[in-house]
């Protein structure tokens, strides 16, 4: 191949570009990534998913215990104007939830259109939000947790037009205006404003070896979280003997978060 | 040059609003920020001269491991191992911000945006 | 060149200052907003766009209506439009400033901005807008600049610049097929949800822009020596009729699929939009109303006769100008957030400080126009005597 001496010094000169690029990559770092792990004793999972018994949640009524729990581990802030809401966990009624299986049918027994069916992040395999975020502030993470950083995230709320599932919240003030007086979680900090938040998975549990924070504090046991890539964990058990939804399928974004309706 | 009365004076009154802050702060040298240490004895996460140079790039990787890698466990030069948290490992020794964090912050006049949203109990009491 | 902006009749440093108040005020407001957060604005966690991404959407049109100028002069050699391309380019100019002002304010975290170049991230749509934008607004001031310059001096234009006005015609029409792809790529939101969002948003553009064009180059032609000429503005005209009816028939087509399909997630939205949606139904004036426009100023654009009458003329202008502004500037952003994921329904009013932002946006638009048109109407003036 001939290559001309211009041509030459161009492909060099890129290629040293590059190669600087590299380096200054390389040495910017002022610690090895190699000497970061996983604490001992942490739970590792590949595709970290949640089955709600529906059939045991809501047994006892008015229960808010997951919420509750939620609302404090996390410092989720509280706005009494819907329009500020923030929420990780909440619930809502299946017609609500099911929308597309619902609206148009009236003969779903009452006792299932009047379940407290709660709703989160769905996780998802395919996650719109994650598709459009202009900076990866919100990303997938290898264990199938859909993650946000909030040190990165703009606010430009393209992933809460995205999610179907309307699990996104954006902090319109001050978070912590939302706190006052609240008791504070302190192992866990709380947002700014203007950027976008939601549930977690409880990343920040699961590095500590422990189950989220809702499902800790479900008394009837309706909450069930494990890692569905694993044939013999708890949630594929329930999947493989209970007939379980997931919302909005149709969408192909295969959520992580299943219902046992009954 | 046409206008050359207006252009000087507008190129003085320049160079006099934009030189402003040299001559204004003039002999008057803040002095040196004294962060109070109250973990006299014990050993921080690196080197105290590391960390006085670095901590800031130190913090931003920590928080990029934890947070995007999911890897929260950080071996230090000395081979301890150190659990990843501004919160909940860094603030529990240095548990008074306002005397020692924001000493030099202040001195350097840069406001990180750390505290947004991670905090010390103590610090807490003013909004919560 | 630009000092002839310097130079202007009491008229014009009247209206540079009543563009200079509400910019001042527009300006406190957003202090406001960087204080407190963007919950002084009346988005929610339901309706999480409001009016500065509206109005960016409905601006990116005007940006690309540029190019139903720029088209017949370069490649069908259509040589009355030679003059007036500029001001085309010009308008081009304001209206992507304004963009990506629109972005800015909408933005919870203003500073971390350049995160977006920091982190490029490919696969989201926003990444290749600002692109696409950025890109347009610079080919738009190199030619834009450099054509006049070269009308000032009495030179024919360089190669070099007509390649980038040739660049700009493709560009264009990337510049509102992005912007589509924001909406029409998110899976979940059936009203935005349609292959022919980004036909629907160009055939809006090429109406609106050119029309917005007619409008301002009738002013121009009222407080300056320069005329465009009849001719140019007819031929304009008529090339704002077909868009126009071509926008039209596409919103029928939605109709179409959405009622006939007799899906309910597909017709919710334009059903909220037109109809009302069990009881909601603030924008169903707004949307009649631009319905009604819409095919006013068709009428009037189609019929001979009436075109030729400068009062009718402008009068269809405008009806098409409001009629776009309000089909994309308020029910396709809002249309597409009602209903929620839940089906619930949370309606959107702006406040008087977003609106107060958005209005100085516009007036920074505005004085960005006026400035260029003022030394492109200078330029064209001397060329007369």
């Amino acid at each position: 191949m001939e290559l001309k001496r211009r041509q030459f010094l161009k492909i060099a000169g890129a290629a040293g570009l590059l190669g600087a690029g590299a380096a200054q990559g390389l040495f910017e770092g002022t610690a090895q990534a190699s000497r970061v792990m996983h604490p001992e004793g942490a739970l590792i999972g590949k595709r970290w998913a949640m089955v709600i018994d529906m059939r045991k949640c809501g047994e006892k009524e008015g229960c808010n215990d997951c919420i509750n729990a939620c609302n404090f581990v996390h410092n989720i802030p509280h706005f009494d104007t819907p329009k500020e809401e923030i929420k990780w966990i909440w619930k809502d009624e299946y017609e609500h939830v099911f929308t597309d299986i619902s609206t148009l049918d009236p003969y779903v027994p009452e006792r299932i259109k009047e379940l407290p069916f709660l709703v989160m992040c769905n996780h998802c395999d395919n996650p719109p939000c994650v598709r459009v975020c202009p900076t990866k502030a919100t990303f997938r993470r290898p264990d199938g947790i859909v993650a946000m950083d909030y040190h990165r995230c703009i606010g430009c709320r393209f992933c809460m037009a995205a999610c179907p599932y309307g699990s996104r919240n954006f902090n319109w003030r001050d978070p912590r205006l939302g706190l006052k007086g609240r008791k504070l979680n302190y192992e866990f900090p709380t947002r700014m404003r203007g950027v976008v938040e939601k549930c977690n998975f409880c990343v920040e549990r699961l590095a500590k070896g422990k189950m989220p924070a809702c499902v800790e504090a479900c008394k009837e046991g309706a909450l069930t979280f494990g890692d569905l890539a694993d044939p013999n964990s708890e949630v594929r058990k329930l999947l493989s003997e209970n007939y379980a939804l997931r919302r909005k399928p149709q969408l192909g974004t295969k959520p992580s978060v299943f219902y046992i309706i009954a | 040059m046409y206008d050359s009365g207006k252009v000087i004076a507008g190129l003085v009154i320049f160079v006099a609003i934009a030189t402003f802050p040299f001559w204004f702060g003039m002999g008057k040298a803040a002095p040196m920020p004294k962060p109070e240490i109250l973990t006299k004895g014990q050993k921080c996460v690196e080197s105290k001269e590391y960390m006085r140079s670095t901590h800031m790039q130190l913090l931003n990787e920590w928080r990029d491991w934890a947070l995007r890698d999911g890897k929260r466990l950080y071996e230090n030069e000395r081979g301890e191992k150190i659990y990843i948290s501004l919160q909940n490992t860094c603030m529990k020794c240095h548990s008074n911000k306002d005397k020692f964090c924001d000493k030099c912050h202040e001195y350097a006049s840069i406001k990180p945006y750390c505290w947004d949203c991670h905090y010390v109990p103590k610090e807490s009491k003013k909004w919560n | 060149m630009i000092e002839k902006a310097l130079q202007g009749s009491s008229r014009y440093w009247t209206w540079i200052g009543f563009l200079l108040v509400i910019i001042g005020a527009g300006f406190i407001s957003y202090l406001y907003q960087l204080k407190t957060g963007l919950g002084i604005t009346g988005m929610s966690r339901d309706v999480s766009w409001g009016v500065y991404i509206a109005q960016f959407t409905y601006l990116v049109g005007v940006a690309a209506g540029a190019v139903m100028l720029v088209i017949p002069e370069l490649l069908h050699h259509y040589h009355p439009y030679r003059r007036v391309v500029v001001f085309g380019e010009f308008l081009a100019i304001a209206a992507v400033t304004m963009c990506l002002l629109f972005i800015v304010v909408d933005i919870g975290q203003p500073a971390r901005l350049f995160n977006v170049l920091l982190h490029p991230t490919p696969n989201s749509i926003l990444f290749w807008d600002m692109i696409v934008l950025n890109g347009y607004l610079l080919i738009n001031i190199i030619v834009g600049y450099n054509t006049l310059l070269c009308d000032k001096k009495g030179i024919p234009v360089p190669k070099w610049v007509k390649f980038f006005a040739y660049v700009s015609i493709p560009w264009a029409f990337s510049i509102h097929t992005v912007t589509a792809f924001l909406y029409c790529g998110l899976p979940g939101r059936h009203a935005w949800l349609t292959a022919i969002m980004a036909p629907r948003f160009l055939a809006s553009a090429f109406a609106s822009g050119p029309a917005l064009l007619i409008v301002l180059l009738l002013i121009v032609r009222k407080v300056s020596k320069y005329d465009p000429g009849d001719k140019v503005l007819q031929t304009i005209a008529k090339t704002v009729c077909y868009a126009m009816i071509a926008n039209i028939f596409f919103v029928l087509l939605e109709f179409f699929t959405s009622f006939y399909s007799n899906i309910p997630g597909h017709m919710h939205g334009l059903e909220y939009l037109f109809f009302g949606l069990h009881g909601h139904d603030q924008l169903v004036p707004w949307m009649r109303t631009a319905g009604v426009l819409g095919f006013l100023g068709v009428f009037i654009l189609l019929v001979p006769p009436l075109r030729r009458q400068v009062g009718l003329l402008a009068l269809a202008c405008v009806a098409i100008v409001v009629s776009c502004w309000i089909d994309k500037g308020t029910g396709l952003v809002i249309g597409g957030f009602v209903p929620n994921p839940f089906e619930r329904i949370t309606e959107y009013h702006p406040t008087i400080p977003e609106i107060s932002i958005a209005l100085a946006i516009w007036a920074i638009g505005f004085l960005i126009l006026t400035v260029l048109y003022k030394v492109a109407i200078s330029v064209r003036e001397q060329e007369l005597s």
